[in-house]
C-alpha cells in the first residue's frame, strides 16, 4: 500500500512539466539526422563533395517530387512491394508449415531437418545465376529468390518455438482432456508465436535484401530497376532516392511487425503496462 | 479418451481408488513394490514421504498418466488404462496457460457454458471478477486458486493434489487450506493430497499414509473435528509426532 502512494506522489510531482519533456524526447532521435542533412546540403552546395557523386538533399527531394508526379515512383514501389509480399506469403507460408510439421512430428523432422539445415548454408543470393537460367528475368525468378530468403528464418524460428513449448503445459492440457487439435491451436501455436514473430522480423529483413539484389540484376520494374536504370544515365539523385525508398519500406515492415507483436502478445509480461518489449 | 469407457455413477460425488499389488520400476530403479492402498469414495487422504520416495509416481499412476509395471490401479472398480475424465490433477506449479485469460484457463476444456461455469467456479475460490486478467498479473496464491478452479469446474469425482501449496508463503497456504477444506466438505470428492508438510496433512486429511521405501510405513486416521482451526490441538500435535517418526 505504501508503494502505490509513493508512486502516486511521484506521478503528481512530474506533472508540472510533462509536455515539454515529452516533446523533447520525441524530437531527440531526429536531431542527428537533421544535422547530417544540413551538413550534407552545405557540402554539396559549396562543392565540397561532387554533386554528380553525391547530390544535395534538396536535389534528391526534387527527384522524389518529379518521380512522384510522373507516377514512376509509385509504379516501381508497387512492383517491388508486390514481389516482396508474394514471396513472403509463399516462402513464409511454407517455412511456417515446415516448422510446425517438423516441430510436432518426429519422423518429418528426421526426414527433412538435416536436409534443410544443409540447404540453409547455401547463401541464397548465390543462386541468382542459376535462377536466371531457370526462370529468365521474369517475375518468377524474383519471387523464387524472395521465397527462399524468407523461408529459413520463418522455418527455424517456428520449429524452435514449437519445440520449446513447456512440456508441463502439454501434460496439463492432456490431463484436462484437450484433443490434438485444441492442443495445437490453443497451446502449441500461441506458445510458439513469440518465436515465430522473431522469425518474421528477420524474414522481412531478408525479403528486402533479396529483392534489392534481384531487382538490381534482372528486372524491368521495381525500385532496384529504377536505381540501376538511373545509374546508366548518371542520375545519382534517383539512385539515392531508390536507396531511401528501400530504407523506408524496411522501416515500415519493422513498424508493422512491432505493431503485430504488441497486438498478439498482449499476454506477455514484456508487452504489458504500456511498455515496449525490450529487444 | 471417451467417458463411455468408464463406469461413472451419476449420484456419487466421489469415486473410490484402489491399488492392489502395484509395482513401478524405472529401469533398474524400483520406486513402488507390491503396493496396496484403498481409498474409499469421498475420503480425504494425505500421502507424506521423503523426497524421491515415489509420491508423484503414485499420483501419476492414479491419474493414468503412467502405467504400473505390475499390479492394478482401479477407479470406481474399473482398471485405469488412460486418463480418467473425472479425475483432476493439481500440480506443484499452477501450470496456467499464459496466453489465455484467467476465465479461459479455467474453462480450458471449453464445453457447454464454459464461460458461465468458469465465472462461478472462480467466484467459489474467491476470485470474483478476475476472469479477464492475464495469469502473469496474478500472485502465486491467486494462480493456485485459478488452477484449483480449473480442476473443480468439471466437477471431478477425484481430486489429486501434488504438493500444490509447497511454493506458497505460510499465510497464503493457510488460506488455501481453508478454501480446499470448505470446497471438499461441500462437494465430497475423493481427495489425495501429497505433501512434505506433516502439519498440512494433519490439518486437512481424514487419513494420513506415510510412504517410505516404496511401501506404506504408517496408515493413520485423523479423527479431528472440522473445520480444523485449532492449530495447537494436542491431538493434532501428537499425530504429527507419530507421522514424523514414521517418515
Ligand atoms: N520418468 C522417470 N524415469 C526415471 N525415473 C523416474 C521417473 N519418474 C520418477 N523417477 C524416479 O522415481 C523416484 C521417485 O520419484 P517421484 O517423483 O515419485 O518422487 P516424489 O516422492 O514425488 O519426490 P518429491 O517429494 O521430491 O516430489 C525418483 O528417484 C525419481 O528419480
Ligand atoms: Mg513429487
Amino acid at each position: 500500500m505504501t508503494d502505490t502512494s509513493v508512486a502516486g506522489y511521484a506521478a503528481g510531482d512530474t506533472r508540472s512539466k510533462p509536455n515539454f519533456k515529452r516533446l523533447g524526447s520525441a524530437l531527440l532521435p531526429w536531431a542527428l539526422p537533421i544535422v547530417l542533412l544540413v551538413v550534407w546540403e552545405i557540402a554539396a552546395r559549396t562543392g565540397l563533395v561532387t554533386a554528380r557523386l553525391m547530390p544535395a538533399p534538396t536535389t534528391v527531394a526534387a527527384a522524389f517530387w518529379k518521380s512522384l508526379l510522373n507516377g514512376s515512383l509509385i509504379v516501381h514501389t508497387l512492383a517491388s512491394t508486390q514481389r516482396a509480399l508474394i514471396g513472403l506469403a509463399i516462402g513464409g507460408g511454407l517455412g511456417f508449415i515446415a516448422g510446425v510439421v517438423n516441430g510436432l512430428w518426429k519422423p518429418a523432422e528426421t526426414l527433412l531437418d538435416s536436409t534443410l539445415q544443409m540447404v540453409r548454408n547455401i547463401p541464397h543470393l548465390a543462386l541468382i545465376p542459376l535462377v536466371i537460367l531457370w526462370f529468365g528475368i521474369d517475375e518468377t525468378a524474383k519471387i523464387f529468390l524472395v521465397s527462399i530468403g524468407v523461408f529459413f528464418p520463418i522455418y527455424i524460428n517456428t520449429f524452435y518455438g514449437v519445440r520449446t513449448i513447456d512440456p508441463q503445459l502439454v501434460e496439463m492440457a492432456s490431463v484436462y482432456g484437450l484433443d490434438r487439435k485444441a492442443l495445437i491451436t490453443r497451446i502449441i501455436l500461441p506458445g510458439a508465436l513469440p518465436s515465430i514473430l522473431v522469425g518474421l522480423r528477420y524474414a522481412l529483413g531478408f525479403m528486402w535484401l533479396t529483392l534489392i539484389v534481384a531487382e538490381t540484376i534482372s528486372a524491368t520494374s521495381g525500385i532496384g530497376y529504377m536505381t540501376m536504370n538511373a545509374r546508366e544515365f548518371l542520375q545519382t539523385d534517383v539512385v539515392l532516392l531508390g536507396i531511401i525508398v528501400y530504407a523506408l519500406l524496411g522501416k515500415l515492415a519493422d513498424v508493422a511487425t512491432r505493431a503485430i507483436e504488441k497486438r498478439v502478445l498482449v499476454w506477455h509480461p514484456a508487452y504489458q503496462g504500456g511498455q515496449e518489449g525490450g529487444r | 479418451m471417451s467417458a463411455a469407457d468408464f463406469y461413472v455413477p451419476e449420484s456419487e460425488a466421489g469415486l473410490p481408488i484402489s491399488l492392489s499389488r502395484v509395482g513401478k520400476t524405472f529401469g533398474k530403479l524400483s520406486v513402488l513394490g507390491n503396493f496396496n492402498l484403498d481409498v474409499p469414495a469421498g475420503q480425504f487422504l494425505a500421502v507424506v514421504g521423503r523426497s524421491g520416495g515415489g509420491k508423484s509416481t503414485l499420483m501419476r499412476l492414479i491419474a493414468g498418466l503412467d502405467t504400473p509395471s505390475s499390479g492394478r490401479v482401479a477407479i470406481g472398480g474399473r482398471t485405469v488404462e488412460r486418463l480418467h475424465p473425472s479425475v483432476r490433477l493439481l500440480f506443484q506449479e499452477a501450470r496456467l496457460v499464459p496466453w489465455q485469460r484467467v476465465g479461459e484457463n479455467v474453462g480450458i476444456a471449453r464445453g457447454a457454458d464454459w464461460q458461465e461455469k468458469a465465472r462461478r467456479t472462480l467466484a467459489d475460490v474467491g476470485l470474483d471478477d478476475r476472469e479477464n486478467d492475464w495469469p502473469s498479473v496474478l500472485s502465486g496464491g491467486q494462480r493456485q486458486r485459478v488452477a484449483l478452479a480449473r480442476a473443480l469446474v468439471s466437477e471431478p469425482q477425484i481430486l489429486l493434489l501434488d504438493e500444490p501449496f509447497g511454493a506458497l508463503d505460510a499465510l497464503t497456504r493457510i488460506e488455501m487450506h481453508r478454501l480446499l477444506e470448505r470446497i471438499w466438505t461441500e462437494r465430497g470428492f475423493t481427495t489425495v493430497l501429497i505433501t512434505h508438510d506433516v502439519a498440512e496433512a494433519v490439518a486437512l486429511a481424514d487419513r494420513v499414509v506415510v510412504l517410505s521405501g516404496g511401501a506404506i510405513s504408517l496408515d493413520i486416521a485423523v479423527d479431528l473435528d472440522r473445520p480444523r482451526r485449532e492449530l495447537a490441538d494436542p491431538r493434532a500435535v501428537d499425530l504429527q509426532r507419530q507421522i514424523l517418526e514414521a517418515v
